[in-house]
């Protein structure tokens, strides 16, 4: 199977504090990959420096097969983004907003208007093209975000808690999102608080202190762990934890 | 190859690059959120001209240690007695004492003086022959509180002595002040508020809006997806200041015209290095809000920072409302190193004082200096912040 992100001993060290502690992980092409851990286990950092915006201290990382460290450029232009705020220009309109973030990845500006259209098509957001993003639910909200950041064809992309603050209904929905993009063989790498979401994976990594304590698919770390559900998993990898928010 | 040629293919770089046409719908988008946001754009817009109408009221202040200087061509008893006076009083300090009548002007402007007490030829003699005498007061009227407020003081030192050497001597005689203002002669408020708002409002808008639409970006997450595209940082920073660069010449625009058509304040001097030293404080300006937008993540700590760093001291030290020379020395020192005191006096000397480009040279350097400085840390940190 083609790795789309391999990473062996990645660390980073902000000073005396190890924020990342030598992980070691595999993302196969088309995978859905789950990225959990508790507040302050080291994995928006982690995120960071696969996204090419942090240097890691030590250790090598490949994404979409370049390297993170020397190739942060070739890393950006081949991956999408979503973070857990939308981030959306709320006073700019649907269609602006499209059109924008299509811009920053070089897309052309004719294949643009041709791919906006198929977008709100499928999204069934052909009568809100000329609104306003404020005036959008935040389900819809949600779904564009994504859409928008897959815009690009990114081999890989990257999804920062992206249902947060949403209904379990809406949720479900979004996953739907998610599966239709796997199916174009888009690869997701997903932080999630959502227990339930992480059934959702295919394959899930557990860390917990700036390591990566579990990794494998839901079904086989609920039978190493004896547990009835992933949530019960968690509980017992995260009560170990050293390091807490507070 | 040359410095300059390496400098021309970066700029030849930077255009072919195709991100340059991305770089454009960002100007485009910035100029969306201003125009969208109808109550920000109406009160950008409107401020500076409401502000200049709010500042109408001076304020008066008392003037102490003004420096002055004094042509006494007389030098007899009556004349060397006012001046012992005026030396002895806190209000004045005396810099130097003038050789010849050609020398009052220069002197003005090379010592900053705040008035040129000119006694006339012949005092004592005057004053016994005729029973009167002339004694004149040059004070500098682009500041018509101070030189009000010094004049006055200066004719109550003289009227005192005139009333102590009338006991002695019993001749009735008249000592005659007769003041002239320089610069500003019909003293007008206007003179005086008009190159303080103008600072105060190419601050706001350059520095406030600019650290305000950052950090907006920071708090909504934006600028999160931006920093993971390959859309280059200096871009988005650039995007951003374009429009409030744009917004700060419009208002710079409204503001001299309403000054000259409105308020009657002539520009004395020459247009074009008034609008070069505006242009040189815009962009000193737009460098302190990059610098605030890096260390402030959402729009309230950007205002803050800007409102307390930024337009409080400009409203307060900057000799825009009260005079430098009134403060404490720790405020006089504190003044030197706002860049607002830099561009107001230099505005002060072209607009109403009418001196040409050589008169601003100290206020241009400085300026630059400033300019260049904030520039360099303040992109560092900003490069910093983000990684």
């Amino acid at each position: 199977m083609e790795k789309v992100i391999e990473v062996q001993n990645l660390t980073k060290k902000f000073g005396d504090f190890t924020a990342v502690d030598h992980i070691s992980f595999e993302v196969y092409k088309g995978e859905i990959f789950g990225f959990l851990g508790a507040n302050g286990a080291g994995k928006t950092t982690a995120m960071r420096m696969l996204c090419g915006l942090l240097p890691p201290t030590s250790g090598k990382g490949l994404v979409a097969g370049f390297d993170i460290h020397t190739q942060s450029e070739e890393v950006k232009r081949n991956i999408g983004y979503m973070s857990q705020k939308f981030a959306l220009y709320e006073d700019l309109k649907v269609w602006e907003n499209i059109r924008l973030y299509g811009g920053i990845y070089g897309v052309p500006e004719d294949e643009i208007i041709k791919k906006t259209d198929e977008l709100l098509k499928r999204l069934g957001f052909e009568k809100e093209r000329n609104s306003f993003v404020k005036s959008l639910p935040l389900g819809w909200k949600q779904k564009l975000a994504f859409s928008v950041a897959i815009f690009h064809e990114p081999k890989i992309v990257f999804l920062d808690e992206p249902t947060g603050g949403v209904d379990p209904i809406t949720r479900r929905k979004f996953w739907e999102l998610i599966y239709e993009a796997t199916d174009r063989g888009i690869t997701i790498f997903v932080t999630t608080h959502y227990m339930d979401e992480a059934e959702y994976c295919d394959r899930v990594s557990i860390m917990v202190d700036g390591r990566i304590d579990a990794l494998d698919t839901p079904n086989n770390l609920k039978l190493q762990y004896h547990a009835q559900n992933m949530n019960e998993v968690f509980q017992q990898l995260a009560r170990k934890a050293k390091r807490t928010d507070a | 190859m040359s410095k300059i040629k390496i400098f021309q293919t970066r700029i030849q770089k930077f255009f072919a690059n195709p991100q340059f046409k991305t770089f454009g719908s960002f100007v485009q988008k910035e100029f969306y959120h201003i125009s969208r946001d109808k109550t920000s754009l109406s009160l950008l817009l409107i401020l500076p001209v409401l502000l200049m109408i709010l500042f109408g009221y001076s304020i008066n202040t008392e003037v102490k240690n003004s420096r002055i200087a004094i042509y006494d061509p007389s030098n007899d008893v009556v004349t060397r007695g006012i001046i012992e006076k005026i030396k002895a009083s806190e209000y004045f300090t005396v810099v130097r004492m003038l050789k010849s009548p050609e020398e009052i002007e220069k002197q003005f402007l090379r010592e900053d003086l705040k008035m040129v007490i000119v006694f006339s030829d012949h005092f004592y003699e005057n004053m016994q022959r005729t029973g009167k005498a002339q004694v004149e007061l040059l004070t500098d009227g682009t500041d018509p509180n101070s030189a009000m407020t010094v004049v006055s003081y200066a004719s109550n030192i003289i009227a005192l002595y005139q009333k102590d050497l009338f006991k002695i001597q019993q001749i009735p005689f008249q000592i005659q002040p007769a003041v002239k203002l320089l610069y500003n002669p019909q003293l007008k408020g206007p003179y005086y508020f008009v190159p303080g708002i103008l600072g105060m409002i190419l601050m706001i808008i350059c520095s406030m809006m600019t650290s305000i639409s950052i950090a907006r970006e920071k708090e909504f997450g934006t600028m999160e997806v931006l920093l993971v595209s390959p859309f280059k940082s200096m871009y988005i920073i650039l995007s951003k200041a374009i429009p409030y660069f744009v917004l700060s010449l419009v208002n710079l625009a409204s503001m001299l015209l309403f000054a000259v058509f409105m308020l009657k304040v002539p520009i004395a001097g020459s247009l074009f290095w008034l609008i070069m030293l505006s242009l040189l404080f815009i962009f000193l300006s737009l460098s302190l809000g990059l610098l605030i937008s890096a260390l402030a993540n959402t729009q309230l700590e950007a205002l803050l920072f800007s409102g307390m760093v930024l337009v409080i001291p400009v409203v307060m030290l900057s000799g825009m409302l009260f005079p430098i020379e009134n403060m404490p020395h720790f405020f006089q020192w504190l003044s030197q190193i706002i860049p607002a005191t830099w561009y107001i006096s230099g505005v002060k000397k072209i607009m109403i004082k009418g001196l040409g480009f050589s008169s601003i040279l100290p206020e241009l350097g400085i300026l630059t200096m400033m300019t260049v400085f904030l520039i360099t840390i303040s992109w560092k940190s900003f490069k910093y912040r983000l990684e």
